[in-house]
């Protein structure tokens, strides 16, 4: 597929975004209201930006509001409308504890469960598609959730450290969290991406299978249209092999140094683990895309 | 509205007959011709005298060449476009409303003035019956000629889908294939009308009928059991031959 | 819609505000067209949509591709829209546009003086549709330099037709589709019969009727063929001759057929001397045959007659003779024409080839049916039935484009004819104004009389040394050395050997080249680079070799560029046309019809300035300038005002003129009648055009069909009945053989003798084509041809936006074992080569195909700067010609002499005999040869397309 910017962006930020919201909602830890305003209003920063950037790739961005109707059956829609709701939700939860400084627990883990569900439901917008099978074959919406929840606890840990200096007991936690994001990834990533269009062929594209070996004479123009640029999109495998060393080194092998670092050198050491497991993250998600196979490609007889 | 219908009151479509389909892309182009002044937005065309010309399209031709175990190879034509299918995919994804199945023929539809582009229906749709246009910002795909098919504009005969009123080879029917008795439903009976990647689950309307067996020998003949008795060679041949006149 | 209900839809939006119907251009095949107008957004009616005529007798309501994306050619910026003059040199593009005045005085400026020696005009058109005004200007004017495209077209599929059958399988009969059971088609990929081939094609097989397709390359036709035969190119001949061997061995063969209503027991004469091989005739000429019961050469249409099929007679000159029919069989029953001896060249095994001819006797023979049909034949017998036999043929330029064509169309008619297929029910049948024989067809006429018409028609059919266009002292009197001894019967011209004559001055110089409709600079050229220096050529004092070249064009092609002046024609919706029963009529084989064009929508509305004028128009004002007869009245002045006041009052016999339609003051006579100046009107209330169906009991075996004669008569076919049988054996071949053998007083050059005698065989014979005999094979191993592409239209497809699409640049199509021999796969670069010219091209894998053939689509490859495409555009990047590896001269063979590269007997180019080598090439950008830009003499093309927005 396509690895549309604006996609890796939103997806990533409001991944991250939201995985903020669940742990600063979950309110584990002995947290301040200087920590509060700075992790909360960051987590509606980013998570905001990754709105804005979802709206790039529409064809007709004025009509980006329709997108709230059709919760009932899409997974789009279900992703628009659970994204203001957690984002509210969690305002209101900020807003007692910081303004009024009632600490309403309750609301704040309902917030964290709207988060993590906006994070599913953004998965799911893959997940759904059996016409990619690297995405509906695979556990989509754990990874999606795992990794929302890694750059979380990377990021609110970023921040106690830095206010404070001090090395939290989170560490630990955040430590673990970032290497089952790991297997996680490689389970289904690395692995994913040679997995081959099961089920379909051009055979059974064509309809023609009964007859022999298909093979594509003559594409229906001579040169692009939309669904060869769409669809058909294909990375190099040296290409695909760096960008996946630089996602796995950047996205988890240099933050797990760094927060273990961190415990030696101080808090702020944080700060660059959660700059390089971004970065990490936006090489991972243009994989995400590039490597995904559609099965119209196979009309154009790329097997 | 993207929720499916339960069911539709007439599954209206094409039955493609691979047999015959020439390959000359007329259908194709006559689609265009009809509906880029037709349904919602022109289908627009970029660079279309440049470098990279490229266009949108309801419909498009392909070209298989398909190598049975033994024998020579064969080639096939193969048009293509929205299969309309009962569980539609692009429908349900949709997150505008935009998408739609009419309940009373079961056309799948784009309203225009709600897409907001975002592509994800045609991610969806396995087969590429789907083209975002690149002016237009809105999605577009066959309409099973919607605006030809109920026109009163139109004498009661060319009240069909413009690919099949053009098809020279007659390989493209229109009908309704809930009904048993109507010519596709037949067309589809007798010559095992086919889905195309029946895995996808999206239990396409139209169907396809495969092609007939090529290069097998009409039943086995041969001329010596044809032929008068040679022995008298051909001139003698020829009297019995002209006794007979 | 949230709440779950479904837009309401309008169903019945508005369409189009007005539906004129009028004849399709977009190719030859000449469908009719229903336009439908909408009001544009500046007020102008603007085409909305284009549509099949369900009435029409060619279409019946279909369209293809091309036809509909008429749009986009009437609408393309290539578009000319002003008279040109050129301001650069000649090639380079560089024009000022001028007045439709000062164009045509400059034209008469040029051609005015040339009257005084006609032969210094060269006028030849390309794909005209209006050649019997074209013929008939060039004639007034006096010059025999006049011609269409059709020498390099197929014109072996046409002399084959007339000569053997009375007509072709080009554009003059088809199939009877709807009772033929077995069709087996040689060498056609889309033929002027377009859309009604596909139509038959998809009813016979939906009947459950088979077809086999005979072609090197199984796409189109012969993808859905059920069962394909890959031949070798150019062998075609051999496996037909095989074919009627097995037919004749088994005695699978209409002898009935072939004694009544064919020349088989024609007696020829046997006597050594002037009259071997000749017909044996009568007092008044009639060819004699052996009557069984008197026992008496008795003339051939003599009614009750029992003609004998084999002996030696006693001619009354006393001379021996035999049957035709009898030296045909002994002919083909030798060895030398069994399967064994064609397979291994033709590719197809004997056992094949024994099937096949078995399936065919099979389906001829047990499947005939005797259906109830009285009719009476020319000899005054009634019949009360007729015999159906299911099978039938059809074939184009994959046979007829090699130079042994015209022989190989022979076969295939003698084919039919052992079958007693033709004009039977089933099999092939003729479209009105044909059948009709040689004798219904004119001698070429080239007698130059200065400041006089010519003797008479330019094209024609020679019957004998003495009918060739050569004076005293044996010097071509025609600029394409057409019917001369190189290419007799060149019934259509030579119109690929004009501009390298014209520019060696041999046999004569010419002064002016007038051209319509032919982009000589390019596609339509064999050697193309080499005819672009010819065209550029100076003499010493700097004048080109070819002083002078008109050349009406619609768009901004690569000829346009070396025209001097240019005339920019309309778009086919803008034009007034006649379709005519003068020229090459539509029509089916159950009626005649002819048809027109006129300007659905007027030029100066379609564009800003546009200032264009139907060719046809501007040639009879250029003709009334000049003041040639015929084209002014007894004071001098202009007779017609334009084509469609031509069209009407013109009469090219009393009550015979371009349209047979509603004749008479009041339009009640049709095929005869004095002009109607109503004609036009009704014709398009009739949906443009004029069909009348053949009366029943006419409707098969015409040529003998005394019923048909008669009402042919009525139509104005012919002035009186001409009945004629099919000439299996034909004698007008043997004039020549005869005269090559030394008979006579038309003598050939010496070193012709010898191929006249093999080639004017009177009955088919195969030969090796010419190239492939030349050169050697071990260096050229391999063949390649084109292909016509359905969706496109030679050169002038590429300027269409949608059908540049699908076709923007051309692979070459490399057969799978060559591919693994030279480790090419689909998207390498290769060289390939001929005897005359290297290319570089984009190749691709392919395996069903004849594993010695390469081909690819036709016209693709286009100039930079041409049809108003970018210079970056794929046609001129990637795409490419064949042409620049096809020499309109073999390669030299040590004689001194350099032979043409044609048919022998009528001189058509031979495309398709091209051999070359394939070698990797490293990857590119662009193919080769690259021959420079041309500027545009046309607007510049927009960056994007929204058609049809403003509704
Ligand atoms: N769409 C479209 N239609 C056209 C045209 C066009 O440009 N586009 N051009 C029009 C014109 S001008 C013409 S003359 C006609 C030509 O009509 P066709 O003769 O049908 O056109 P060609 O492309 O010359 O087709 C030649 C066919 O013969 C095959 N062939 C080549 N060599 C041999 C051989 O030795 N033996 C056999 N059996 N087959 C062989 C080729 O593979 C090809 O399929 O088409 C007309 N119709
Ligand atoms: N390699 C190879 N070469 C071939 C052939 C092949 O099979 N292989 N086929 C040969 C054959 S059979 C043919 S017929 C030729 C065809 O080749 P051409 O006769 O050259 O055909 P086109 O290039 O399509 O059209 C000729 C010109 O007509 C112009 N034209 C189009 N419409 C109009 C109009 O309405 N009015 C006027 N005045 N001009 C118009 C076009 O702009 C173009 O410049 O190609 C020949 N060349
Ligand atoms: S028009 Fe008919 S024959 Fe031609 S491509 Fe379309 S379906 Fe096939
Ligand atoms: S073919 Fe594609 S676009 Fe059409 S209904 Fe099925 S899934 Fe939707
Ligand atoms: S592109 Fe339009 S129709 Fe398709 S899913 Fe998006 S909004 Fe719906
Ligand atoms: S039904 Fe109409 S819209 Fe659909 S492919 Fe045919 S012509 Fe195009
Ligand atoms: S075959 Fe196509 S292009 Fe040719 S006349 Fe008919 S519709 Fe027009
Ligand atoms: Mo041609």
């Amino acid at each position: 597929m396509h690895p549309p910017p604006s996609m890796i962006v939103f997806t990533v930020l409001t991944g991250l975004g939201m995985g903020m919201i669940a742990w600063v909602g979950l309110g584990l830890g002995d947290w301040d209201v200087t920590f509060g305003w700075i992790a909360g209003v960051l987590a509606l920063m980013i998570g905001g930006l990754g709105g804005v950037a979802s709206v790039g790739h529409l064809g007709r961005p004025s009509r980006a509001w329709r997108a709230f109707t059709q919760w009932r059956s899409s997974w789009l829609s279900r992703e628009a409308c659970l994204m203001v709701v957690a984002k509210v939700t969690f305002t209101l939860y900020l807003g007692l504890w910081l303004v009024l400084g009632v600490e309403f627990k309750l609301l704040g883990w309902v917030a964290a469960a709207l988060a993590m569900a906006t994070v599913y439901a953004t998965a799911m917008i893959y997940a759904q598609l059996r016409t990619v099978p690297m995405w509906s074959g695979t556990p989509t919406p754990f990874m999606f959730i795992v990794l929302s929840l890694t750059g979380g606890l990377l990021a609110t840990g970023a921040i106690k450290g830095v206010i404070t200096g001090e090395t939290p007991v989170l560490y630990a936690l955040a430590w673990l969290v970032v290497a089952g994001g790991t297997v996680v990834w490689w389970t289904q990533q690395a692995a994913g991406a040679g997995r081959s269009l099961d089920g379909s062929t051009m055979e059974t594209a064509t309809g023609l299978g009964s007859i022999g070996r298909v093979k594509m004479l003559e594409a229906p123009h001579t040169g692009s249209n939309y669904l060869l640029k769409e669809m058909a999109y294909q990375v190099g495998r040296t290409r695909a092999f760096q960008l996946r060393k630089i996602g796995a080194i950047a996205g988890f092998v240099l933050p797990l140094v760094l927060t273990l670092l961190a415990l030696g050198v101080g808090g702020w050491a944080m700060l660059v683990a959660l700059v390089c497991h971004i970065a990490g993250m936006l090489a991972l998600r243009w994989l995400f895309f590039a490597e995904a196979r559609h099965v119209q490609a196979l009309y154009y007889g790329m097997r | 509205m993207t929720t499916l219908p339960e069911q539709t009151d007439r599954k209206l479509g094409l039955v493609i007959d691979l047999d015959i389909c020439v390959g000359c892309h007329a259908c194709a182009v006559n689609c265009k011709e009809w509906n880029t002044g037709g349904y919602g937005a022109a289908l627009s065309d970029q660079d279309p005298y440049g470098a990279e010309p490229e266009g949108t399209w309801l419909n498009r031709i392909h070209t298989y060449e398909v190598k049975p175990h033994e024998g020579e190879a064969q080639i096939i034509h193969f048009p293509k476009s929205c299969l309309h299918c009962e569980d539609a995919p692009c429908v349900t994804v949709c997150p505008t409303g935009a998408s739609y199945k009419r309940v009373e023929d079961g056309i799948v539809l784009v309203n225009e003035d709600h897409c907001m582009g975002c592509g994800l229906c045609a991610w969806a749709c396995p087969y590429g019956a789907r083209e975002l246009d690149a002016a237009a910002g809105v999605m577009k795909k066959c309409t099973l000629c919607v605006d030809r098919i109920y026109n009163d504009n139109l004498p009661e005969v060319d009240r069909i889908p413009a690919c099949v009123r053009s098809c020279p080879a007659g390989a493209r029917h229109f009908g309704d294939l809930s009904d048993p008795t109507s010519e596709v439903s037949q067309l589809v009976a007798e010559r095992g009308g086919m889905d195309l990647m029946p895995e996808q689950m999206t239990r396409p309307v139209n169907k396809y009928l495969p092609p007939k067996p090529k290069d097998t020998p009409a039943p086995n003949l041969n001329l010596a059991k044809l032929a008068e008795p040679e022995t008298k060679g051909f001139l003698g041949w020829l009297d019995r031959a002209l006794e007979k006149i | 819609m949230a709440d779950g209900s479904q837009p309401v839809l309008e169903t019945s939006p508005h369409v189009s505000d007005e539906v004129r119907r009028t004849t399709c251009y977009m190719c030859a095949c000449r469908c009719g067209i229903n336009v439908h107008l909408r009001e544009g957004p500046n007020g102008a009616p603007m085409i909305r949509y284009i549509e099949g005529n369900r009435d029409h007798p060619v279409n019946k309501g279909v369209l293809c591709a091309k036809g509909s994306a008429g749009i986009m050619q009437h609408y393309s910026p290539a578009r000319l829209m002003k008279p040109l003059l050129r301001t650069g040199e000649r090639g380079s593009g560089e024009f000022k546009e001028i007045s439709w005045d000062e164009a045509l005085d400059k034209a008469a400026e040029w051609l005015g003086p040339l009257r005084a020696d006609p032969r210094k005009l060269a006028f030849f058109t390309g794909r005209d549709q209006s050649q019997s005004l074209t013929s008939w200007w060039a004639q007034n004017f006096g010059t025999p330099n006049y011609a269409a495209h059709g020498g390099f077209c197929s014109v072996n599929m046409a002399a084959a037709g007339i000569y053997t059958l009375g007509g072709a399988f080009w554009e003059f009969g088809s199939p009877d589709w709807d009772k033929t059971k077995f069709f087996m088609v040689f060498g056609v990929a889309e033929d002027h019969d377009s859309n009604p081939i596909k139509t038959g094609i998809g009813n016979l097989k939906s009947r459950g009727g088979r077809v086999v397709g005979v072609n090197p390359v199984r796409t189109g036709y012969n993808a859905v063929a059920d069962e394909w035969v890959g031949i070798t190119p150019g062998t075609d001949g051999l496996f037909i001759l095989a074919l009627c061997h097995e037919l004749l061995r088994a005695g699978m063969v209409d002898v009935d057929y072939l004694r009544r209503w064919s020349n088989a027991p024609w007696l020829v004469s046997r006597e050594p001397g002037a009259g071997f091989g000749l017909f044996v005739r009568d007092g008044d000429g009639k060819a004699l045959v052996w009557d069984r019961a008197t026992n008496s050469a008795q003339p051939f249409d003599k009614p009750g007659l029992e003609p004998e099929m084999k002996g030696t007679f006693t001619a009354p000159d006393g001379g021996k003779c035999q049957p035709s029919f009898e030296l045909m069989a002994a002919k083909y029953l030798d060895p030398e024409y069994a399967p064994e001896a064609a397979a291994e060249r033709c590719g197809i095994t004997a056992e094949r080839i024994r099937r096949l001819a078995a399936e065919i006797a099979d389906v001829a023979f047990n499947q005939a049916e005797e259906i109830d049909y009285p009719w009476t034949d020319f000899r005054g017998e009634t019949h009360a039935t007729m015999v159906m036999r299911p099978v039938s043929f059809h074939a184009m330029r994959g046979i007829s484009a090699h130079s042994n064509g015209f022989q190989t169309c022979r076969a295939l008619h003698l084919l039919q004819l052992l079958l007693g297929t033709v004009e039977r029910p089933g099999g092939f049948r003729f479209k009105p104004p044909y059948p009709k024989p040689v004798e219904a067809h004119p001698i070429p006429n080239s007698l130059v009389t200065p400041n006089a018409p010519l003797g008479g028609p330019h094209l024609g059919f020679v019957r004998e040394p003495g009918d060739l266009a050569l004076d005293e002292d044996g010097t071509p009197t025609r600029i394409d050395k057409a019917f001369t001894w190189e290419n007799p019967m060149s019934a259509h011209g030579l119109m690929h050997m004009v501009i390298s004559n014209a520019h060696a001055g041999d046999p004569y110089p010419v002064e002016c080249l007038m051209m319509y409709m032919a982009n000589m600079a390019w596609n339509s050229s064999m050697n193309t680079a080499s005819v672009m220096e010819m065209l550029t050529d100076k003499r010493e004092d700097g004048e080109y070799k070819i002083p002078k070249i008109i050349y009406a064009d619609a768009y901004s092609s690569e000829m346009v560029a070396y025209a001097d002046l240019v005339l920019p024609d309309t778009t086919y919706l803008e034009r007034h046309d006649c379709i005519s029963l003068l020229d090459r009529p539509i029509g089916e084989t159950d009626g005649v019809a002819d048809a027109i064009r006129w300007p659905v929508v007027e030029p100066h509305t379609q564009a800003e300035n546009r200032d264009v004028r139907c060719f046809q128009s501007a040639l009879i004002q250029l003709g009334g300038k000049l003041g040639l007869p015929g084209l002014v009245d007894d004071d001098g002045n202009p007779r017609y005002e334009d084509y469609a006041d031509y069209i009407t009052n013109h009469q090219r016999r009393p009550g015979v003129g371009p349209l047979a339609g509603w004749r008479g003051e009041n339009g009640g006579s049709h095929g005869r009648g004095a002009p109607n100046p109503r004609q036009i009107d009704r014709y398009i209330e009739n949906g443009g055009f004029w069909l009348e169906h053949i009366p029943y009991e006419n409707l098969y075996m015409r040529p003998f069909n005394q019923g048909y004669q008669d009402w042919a008569v009525e139509m104005g076919f012919f002035d009186k009945p001409f009945p004629y049988v099919f000439q299996m054996y034909v004698e007008p071949l043997r004039k020549f053989q005869l005269a090559a053998e030394g008979h006579g007083e038309h003598q050939p050059p010496e070193h012709l003798r010898d191929r006249l005698k093999m080639a004017m065989d009177p009955l088919p014979v195969w030969w090796e084509p010419f190239e492939q005999a030349q050169v050697d094979n071990s260096d050229f191993p391999l063949h390649a041809i084109t292909q016509r592409p359905a969706a496109m239209y030679h050169a002038w497809g590429s300027q269409n936006a949608w059908l540049r699409q699908i076709h923007g640049e051309n692979p070459l199509y490399v057969p799978g074992p060559v591919c693994e021999e030279h480790g090419l796969k689909t998207g390498d670069w290769a060289y390939v080569s001929s005897h005359h010219g290297r290319i570089k091209v984009k190749i691709a894998r392919m395996d069903a195909v004849n594993e010695k053939t390469l081909w690819t689509w036709n016209a693709i490859g286009k100039r930079e700067g041409a049809w108003a495409l970018d210079r970056g555009a794929p046609e001129a990047k990637r795409g490419f010609l064949l042409n620049h590896l096809i020499h309109e001269l073999l390669p030299p063979r040590g004689d001194g002499l350099r032979w043409s590269n044609s048919d022998p007997v009528t001189g058509q180019a031979a495309w398709y005999d091209l051999r070359v080598k394939i070698e990797k090439a490293e990857d590119s950008e662009m193919s080769e040869p690259r021959l420079g830009m041309q500027n545009s003499p046309a607007n510049a093309a927009p960056d994007a397309l929204e058609y049809g927005k403003d509704w």
